[in-house]
């Protein structure tokens, strides 16, 4: 692997991640991620569809007629996540049916598309399938960390195991029944994503417009 | 022949991309692939996930039953059921009726096996003629009836089970194996804090009516009926209102009613 290659799986970890800096899949990084298991399954599940996506599109490019680009990617991309769909329920169906429509919705996943639209369909297999790979497992180190804050702090479990013994329990931990919800997830995303603009101050965007005094009112 | 097919493709093939030919042939040939891989997928998975499914529906049935116990095996545990088949017309057993094969499920798709439904607050269409029902008894004497219920959600059918007293009117427990509601706001009718209201709610009043209400907010424990009412989940009002639905419908006249008007008979 040369120094390219690493790019192309490295940056999207933490450089240009798809949650973080891209602000994509929001959705099923709050809804997944209020239990490990099911995230940990859903980071798996969506690598596998990008990965599977990115390859077949890759290799397909040079025949794919322009007007018709987007319906093939969502196409082959709806068929790999039937069959990830119907690979959980053959061997894993606890799991399966706590995802529910989740899985169903990595078609409309932005970044599986985006990755297709923008990277695959413009480059040779291996660079896209190190890009696929590099989002997916972006898109996963925030779902399992953001899951196992929320596991942590909601349930005081880990992957179902008791860490924090629970006051209802007779132990010393009141959970905090925001982090089960969605907005607790926005919070967590909101806080990596300042954690992480503190570290890379490069990912800062300029702002788009300055807030100017024009005048002091009365009341000010 | 099959030669010149080939060599007919590949000059399709080799036409430029934006020519109409090319992507007709393109699309044909993308619908093709991705139909055989997802039905191949879907065809040899299909004997793993009904496994799946009968095992998951007996471990719902030993549990809301309340039978499951760390000690015991789950097929242990399924042997003290006895499995029936229920004519829902007249609410009478069906002698051999092979119930523990019977899927209520393809009985509901089958005209010869089913009702259309003109009353239909489940919003189930067709109604299986015959349901399974399962029996736990305990020296002769009724325990526990476990009627399998089924209704419309939000955005899915949800397959459930409600297990009764031997009154026939008294909830002991309630169950949803099967059901695609929002994730963390419908889904949350499966969770046990949920469905843990149920045990001991009135579910048949005196008239012998289905009178089991699922409330918005919660229920003030002392107020008048309350054990006629569970609350309803909140910011999942349409999955709440399916649950009371699914119960008028299968507590009713078209659904266990007569069979569990009958239910003294069964005790002897």
């Amino acid at each position: 692997m040369n120094g390219t290659d690493t790019k192309l799986l490295v940056e999207p970890i933490v450089d240009n991640n798809p949650i973080t800096l891209q602000i994509l899949g929001i959705c099923s990084a709050l809804a997944v991620t209020t239990k490990l298991g099911p995230a940990i399954t859903m980071s798996i599940a969506l690598t596998a569809v990008i990965v599977g996506a990115s390859v077949i599109i890759s290799l397909i490019r040079e025949h794919m007629p322009s007007s018709i680009r987007i319906i093939i990617q969502m196409t082959i991309i709806a068929s790999l996540v039937i069959v990830v769909d119907q690979v959980l329920q053959a061997f894993a169906y606890e799991l399966s049916k706590q995802l529910s429509v989740f899985v169903g919705l990595i078609i409309t996943n932005c970044i599986v598309l985006g990755r297709a639209e923008a990277f695959a369909s413009k480059n040779p297999p291996w660079p896209s399938f190190l890009d696929a790979l590099g989002h997916g497992l972006g898109y996963s180190a925030i779902l399992i960390t953001v899951a196992a804050i929320r596991e942590l702090l909601g349930s005081g479990t880990l992957l179902g195991v008791q860490v924090l013994p629970l006051l209802e329990d007779g132990g010393w931990y009141e959970p905090n029944g925001l982090m089960l919800l969605a907005p607790g997830a926005f919070f967590i995303i909101g806080l990596m994503i300042w954690a992480i603009r503190t570290w890379r101050p490069q990912q800062i965007e300029k702002p788009e417009y300055r807030i100017h005094i024009v005048h002091r009112t009365e009341a000010g | 022949m099959s030669n010149a097919v080939i060599s007919r493709l590949r000059a399709v093939f080799a036409l430029p991309n934006d020519d109409p030919r090319k992507t007709l042939a393109v699309a044909v040939a993308l619908c093709l692939a991705c139909s055989v891989v997802v039905s191949a997928t879907a065809v040899t998975l299909r004997p793993l996930q009904e496994r799946n499914a009968a095992l998951e529906l007996r471990r719902e049935v030993v549990k809301v039953a309340g039978l499951d116990d760390p000690g015991v095996s789950l097929e242990q545990a399924f042997e003290q059921i006895e499995t029936v088949l229920v004519d829902l017309d007249t609410g009478e057993l069906i002698d051999g009726g092979a119930a523990a094969t019977y899927s209520y499920r393809e009985a509901a798709q089958d005209p010869a096996q089913s009702l259309a439904l003109g009353y239909d607050p489940g919003g189930i269409r067709r109604r299986p003629n015959r349901m399974p029902v399962y029996l736990v008894r305990e020296d002769g004497a009724l325990q526990t009836i476990v009627l399998p219920v089924y209704g419309q959600g939000l955005w899915s059918t949800m397959h459930g089970l409600l297990a009764l007293a031997p009154d026939g009117r008294t909830a002991k427990g309630l169950t949803f194996y099967e059901q695609r509601e929002t994730a963390g706001l419908g889904s949350e009718v499966a969770s046990p804090k949920w469905l843990g209201q149920w045990p001991g709610k009135t579910v048949i009043g005196p008239d012998g009516e289905p009178v089991i209400e699922v409330v918005k907010g919660s229920v003030d424990p002392s107020a008048p009926n309350a054990e006629y009412k569970v609350d309803g989940l909140s910011g999942a009002t349409l999955t709440s209102n399916g649950v009371e639905s699914l119960m008028d419908f299968w507590l009713g006249e078209q659904g266990y009613g007569p069979f569990l008007a009958r239910l003294d008979e069964l005790g002897r």
